[in-house]
């Protein structure tokens, strides 16, 4: 096995040309797992950890923008304000070692549907930033994921960074795991709300061949919300309840190791109603004022 | 000559003090050598190639194909073994690589050695075998039907042992109130963190030295040596670093594949698992199904108990008649029942095997017959606790086998001191998340949660029973180094991280008073010690080492009335010199002992066992009885069916502390073990085959996950036993795994008759 270690982002994605079949690696905290039980054997492994333009961010008014190598533990440290509900999803990911390594970037990488960060993304409609020698691109979030551990990413591109529009209102994301740490998601949920525009967004993870969205609940919700964002009291517990059937019912979940998809489906109903009650409770607060 | 219970002498470190254990602080710093740390420069690396299949014929192997791999140096199957193709713990059934069938997924059939591990690896997976696939039973009651396939013709049908129990006269016996349940015990792994591993080196002599992790040195010895058709003292076992055994390193897993390929290539061959291959490199926990019947006056006095299980012992017997043994003789838990009526079989499926894990049978019986005591307790309308101490045992009692208990069993005692702490603070408004069920996951913020308490008491056989010839062997010796005196303790037993090195310094230093002391690394050159398992290594190898050093403490003081030409009666050992109250000191030990040094081998035995009759179940079976309770608070998020354990309360009595740190060292760790099968550790198999093998989806507690522990220990001293000490290892083990079910119980209304419980149970999504 080929170990290629670029040193700048132009000499990554020549690398990435050259070798279209190099798995890049920024943590290890996914790749290592699967060449250690022998799932994957790349012919080469392009390290990315030298490559000081993937692991910076910038940030301004509306956009942070968050190399594709930066870790959780910078994620959860630095930007709980800015990007709230990403922050929560990154303090799920394992131990705090593997928050230590493990990015983002790595996260879309595999593409899994349980990836904890994925929800957070879907619900800020975040982007992912592709280059490759051809050229760049961004690709909204929810095109990004093409079925269980498939992504849009062509062979020579690599996921450069993700931007994350800064918050505007509340967010959350909840996990369900059969144990209080370290571990892979159940099914999982992410909700930010945004009143500037009166939308909604959502995210469903481990509950489908891809991170998903709940439409029909977000739309639901948005014009439940109509009105309300002036005079926020407590929203009332059928809307609650409808709003979380319409994101268990938004989920295609299957029946495996980790739990019955009838589980998936009443879990994300009830982390759906909680997080929406808490996020709502955050915006009544008054700090999301404009 | 004087009386074996003088003590000698006051130095630190002694019995009933917590010494430093010596690989402390190498293991947190990392730098412990572990069985999977060994290395010589030319040694060789050997893979194992297992079966995908449950259960399939085998029609062919071809290894050409792995033979032409450069690197590669051996390519063995079946036919390649030297000896008899046939191991087994107690009963000779298992292929040490199968030849005509296989009966469990991961079942070995071809090893290979090369120069490098993943070359080994990559030929293992160019070895063509041709299967016929045949339909694998894998339930264990069908197993048990008349029609059902046979898995081991020669055995004559899938029941590995029927253990029936008669006590009083259960079949005319009647009661006010009447409780039946039905319980399933999923199959829990050990999960040790150090896999299977070892090194094979060829010694000049035609022997081999095997240096591994193990639990018992001499039994794989044994094995070891039929296997390879070669007298057991050519092979020679030394005990590697063990990192954790729980019973799964009982039954032999790497050690006859690394000899025969370190005898066919003439080289050193490593294996090391990795944590994929160990879930199918050593046996589990026994699933099982438990049916009881529990008849109580309305006052709450059992009148009696008929219970039926069945443990699934998987493809190959293992311990699976032992555990069968344990799990019917101790089937009604620690209360006092007049009719009794048990039947417990163990049977063979082409499930993953089974055998021994921490308590060994009285795990799967108490979650039974505890869900039982609360279920009748909620029946008669009274406190669980209450309930429990009206029919606790007391010395004196009568098990179901007719054995009278003969020393303390303080089991109500222990009961009211978990029921009488103070129960930990009520959920803070604002709690932390860590604090709250689902931890930083952030699923509730204390919607849908509720608490719940429960209460559990187990019992547990000390030491190995039914009459078998359970010892230790011990070689103390006492000489001076530099005129300081020092001593030597060499026995095989397996250090396994319960601290048996420690405590086998400690007595040296109680019974021969002298400070320094050696404890030799363990290995075959030096009778057995008996396994690291059934609690029973400070019993036993403790009672060994006691003897041993008494024997050389009283040669030396016969050496020293002689020297010193003065009366031997009135002589002691004592810090280091030889004393009497007549004379004071007479002479350092160190002087005394010049170049001479004292040697003494002892083989100790604790007190004889007795089968048990194989119609009635009656019979004087095991050696001693060792009781834990606890007590478990939960918080249950009653919509997701997630459980923060709150706190866990344990009471037990170990009859004499050797080392109060290890003690408690057990406990919290043997309560984690409990709270695991409680929870969340289950193998789960489907149609043979395991569908969780990996630490991803094989979930064991973390520090969010175990709570803090509150902890009574008592010292009720045991008459028949070294110091008054009762084993400690496997009670606690037992009794927090019905405490954590009761509480979550407690807590939903459910019935929750199936562990691991599961989120589905709790919210009905089964």
């Amino acid at each position: 096995m080929d170990f290629l270690r670029p040193t700048t982002l132009a000499e990554a994605l020549r690398a990435k040309a050259d070798n279209p079949d190099a798995v890049p690696i920024a943590g290890g905290t996914d790749v290592m797992v699967e060449l250690n039980f022998d799932k994957r054997r790349p012919k080469a492994l392009l390290d990315l950890n030298q490559v000081p333009e993937l692991a910076t961010w910038t940030e301004d008014d509306e956009t942070l923008v968050l190399g594709a190598s930066v870790p959780y533990a910078t994620i959860i440290r630095r930007f709980a304000d800015i990007a709230p509900g990403l922050a929560m999803a990154s303090r799920t990911v394992g131990s705090p070692q593997i928050r230590n390594r493990g990015t983002v970037g790595g996260n879309l990488g595999s593409a899994s549907p349980a990836g904890d960060a994925h929800p957070a993304l879907l619900a800020v409609n975040a982007t992912v930033d592709l280059a490759s020698v051809r050229g760049s691109r961004s690709v909204g979030i929810h095109e990004f994921f093409t079925g269980p551990k498939r992504s849009v990413l062509e062979p020579d591109e690599l996921i450069v960074a993700v931007r994350v529009p800064v918050a505007t209102g509340p967010q959350q994301f909840a996990k369900v795991g059969t144990r209080n740490a370290m571990v892979i998601a159940v099914c999982s949920f992410g909700v930010a709300l945004h009143p500037k525009t009166g939308s909604v967004g959502t995210g469903i993870g481990s509950a489908g061949p891809t991170p998903l969205r709940a439409e029909d609940a977000q739309l639901y919700l948005a014009a439940e919300l109509e009105g309300r964002w002036n005079d926020p009291k407590p929203l009332p517990d059928n809307v609650l309840r409808e709003f979380g059937q319409l994101v268990g019912a938004a989920a295609s979940p299957i029946d495996d190791v980790r739990g019955t998809a009838d589980y998936r489906r009443h879990a994300l109903s009830v982390l759906a109603r909680r997080t929406l009650a808490w996020a709502w409770q955050d915006y009544s607060s008054g700090r999301w004022a404009a | 000559m004087t009386s074996t219970e003088q003590r000698s002498g006051t130095v630190a470190g002694g019995v009933g003090e917590s010494p430093t254990r010596p690989d402390g602080v190498v293991k947190v710093r990392g730098e412990f050598a572990y069985s999977s740390d060994l290395w010589r420069e030319d040694m060789l690396w050997g893979a194992t190639l297992r079966t995908p299949h449950p259960y399939a014929r085998i029609r062919s192997i071809d290894i050409s194909e792995a033979l032409k791999l450069p690197g590669v140096k051996a390519v063995l199957t079946h036919e390649d073994v030297p000896g008899e193709n046939i191991y087994g713990l107690e009963h000779p059934d298992q292929p040490v690589l199968a030849a005509e069938v296989v009966r469990y997924q991961g079942e070995p059939v071809a090893i290979v050695a090369a120069d490098h591990p993943e070359t080994a690896r990559r030929a293992a997976a160019r070895i063509d075998i041709d299967y016929e696939v045949l339909e694998p039973v894998v339930d264990s009651e069908a197993a048990m039907a008349p029609d059902a396939t046979v898995l081991h013709p020669d055995h004559g049908s899938n029941v590995v042992r029927h253990v029936p129990i008669q006590h009083g006269d259960p079949d005319s016996a009647t009661a006010d109130v009447v409780v039946t349940g039905e319980y399933e015990v999923g199959m829990q792994d050990q999960a040790f963190l150090g896999p299977e591993s070892g090194l094979a080196v060829p010694a000049e002599d035609g022997g081999i030295d095997l240096y591994v992790a193990t639990q018992w040195l001499h039994v794989d010895q044994k094995q070891v040596a039929v296997a390879l058709g070669m007298p057991v003292d050519k092979i020679r076992l030394h005990l590697a670093g063990v990192g954790g055994a729980f019973g799964a390193r009982e039954d032999l897993s790497m050690q006859v594949h690394a000899c025969m390929l370190a005898q066919y290539t003439g080289k050193p061959v490593k294996i090391v698992y990795g944590r994929e291959e160990s879930f199918f490199g050593h046996v589990h926990r026994h699933p099982a199904r438990l049916r009881y019947e529990h008849g109580a006056t309305k006052d709450g006095k059992l009148v009696y108990v008929k219970t039926r299980m069945v443990l699934d012992g998987g493809a190959y017997a293992s311990t699976t008649a032992a555990v069968a043994g344990n799990a019917a003789t101790l089937g009604v838990g620690p209360y006092v029942v007049p009719n009794v009526r048990i039947d417990c079989y163990g049977v063979y499926t082409n499930n993953p095997p089974c055998g021994a894990m921490r308590g060994f049978g009285a795990v799967q019986a108490c979650f039974g017959y505890e869900s039982q005591m609360d279920k009748l307790a909620a029946a008669l309308g009274m406190d669980p606790v209450e309930l429990r101490v009206r029919n606790a045992i007391d010395e004196g009692a009568v098990m179901p086998t007719g054995q009278v208990v003969d020393s303390p069993a303080p089991a109500a005692r222990l009961l009211e001191l978990v029921r009488d702490r103070p129960l930990p603070a009520e959920r803070a408004a604002e709690a932390d998340l860590r604090d709250l069920p689902g931890g930083v996951s952030n699923t509730t913020h204390g919607e849908g949660v509720r608490r719940g308490v429960g209460y559990a008491i187990g019992i547990k056989n000390v030491g190995f029973s039914e009459g078998f010839d359970d010892y230790s062997t011990a070689r103390v010796r006492l000489l001076a180094v530099d005129g300081e005196p020092l001593v030597s303790v060499h026995t095989a037993a397996a250090e396994v991280g319960q601290g048996l090195v420690t405590l086998q310094a400690q007595i040296a230093r109680t019974e021969l008073g002298v400070a320094q002391v050696s404890v030799e690394q363990a290995d075959t050159s030096v009778g057995s010690a008996g396994s690291s398992s059934a609690s029973r290594q400070s019993y036993v190898t403790g009672g060994a080492v006691r003897e041993a050093c008494r024997q050389v403490r009283d040669a030396v003081l016969d050496l020293a009335a002689q020297r010193l030409d003065v009366a031997r009666a009135g002589l002691e050992l004592s810090g280091g010199k030889i004393a009497s109250a007549e004379h004071g000191v007479l002479v350092e030990l160190g002087e005394l002992l010049g170049s001479t040094s004292i040697e003494r081998i002892v083989e100790w035995r604790h007190r004889p066992t007795h089968p048990l009759d194989p119609v009635t179940g009656q019979g004087n079976a095991h050696v001693q009885y060792a009781l834990a309770a606890h007590r478990a608070v939960v918080d249950v998020d009653v919509d997701l069916g997630l459980i923060k354990v709150v706190e866990l309360a344990c009471a037990q009595d170990v009859g004499k502390a050797i080392n109060p740190d290890a003690v408690l060292g057990q406990i919290h760790g043997g309560t984690a073990q409990g709270l695991g099968l409680a929870i969340m550790e289950e193998i789960q198999v489907s149609g043979g085959v395991v569908r969780n093998p990996s630490f991803t989806d094989y979930l064991i507690p973390t520090i969010l996950d175990m709570p803090p522990m509150a902890v009574d220990v008592l010292e009720l001293a045991d008459p028949h036993a070294p110091y008054g000490l009762r084993g400690v290892g496997e009670p606690p083990t037992i009794s927090s795994t019905p405490a954590v079910v009761a509480a979550i119980r407690a807590a939903t209304g459910r019935a929750l008759t199936r562990i691991p419980v599961r989120p589905e149970h709790i919210t009905s999504t089964d």
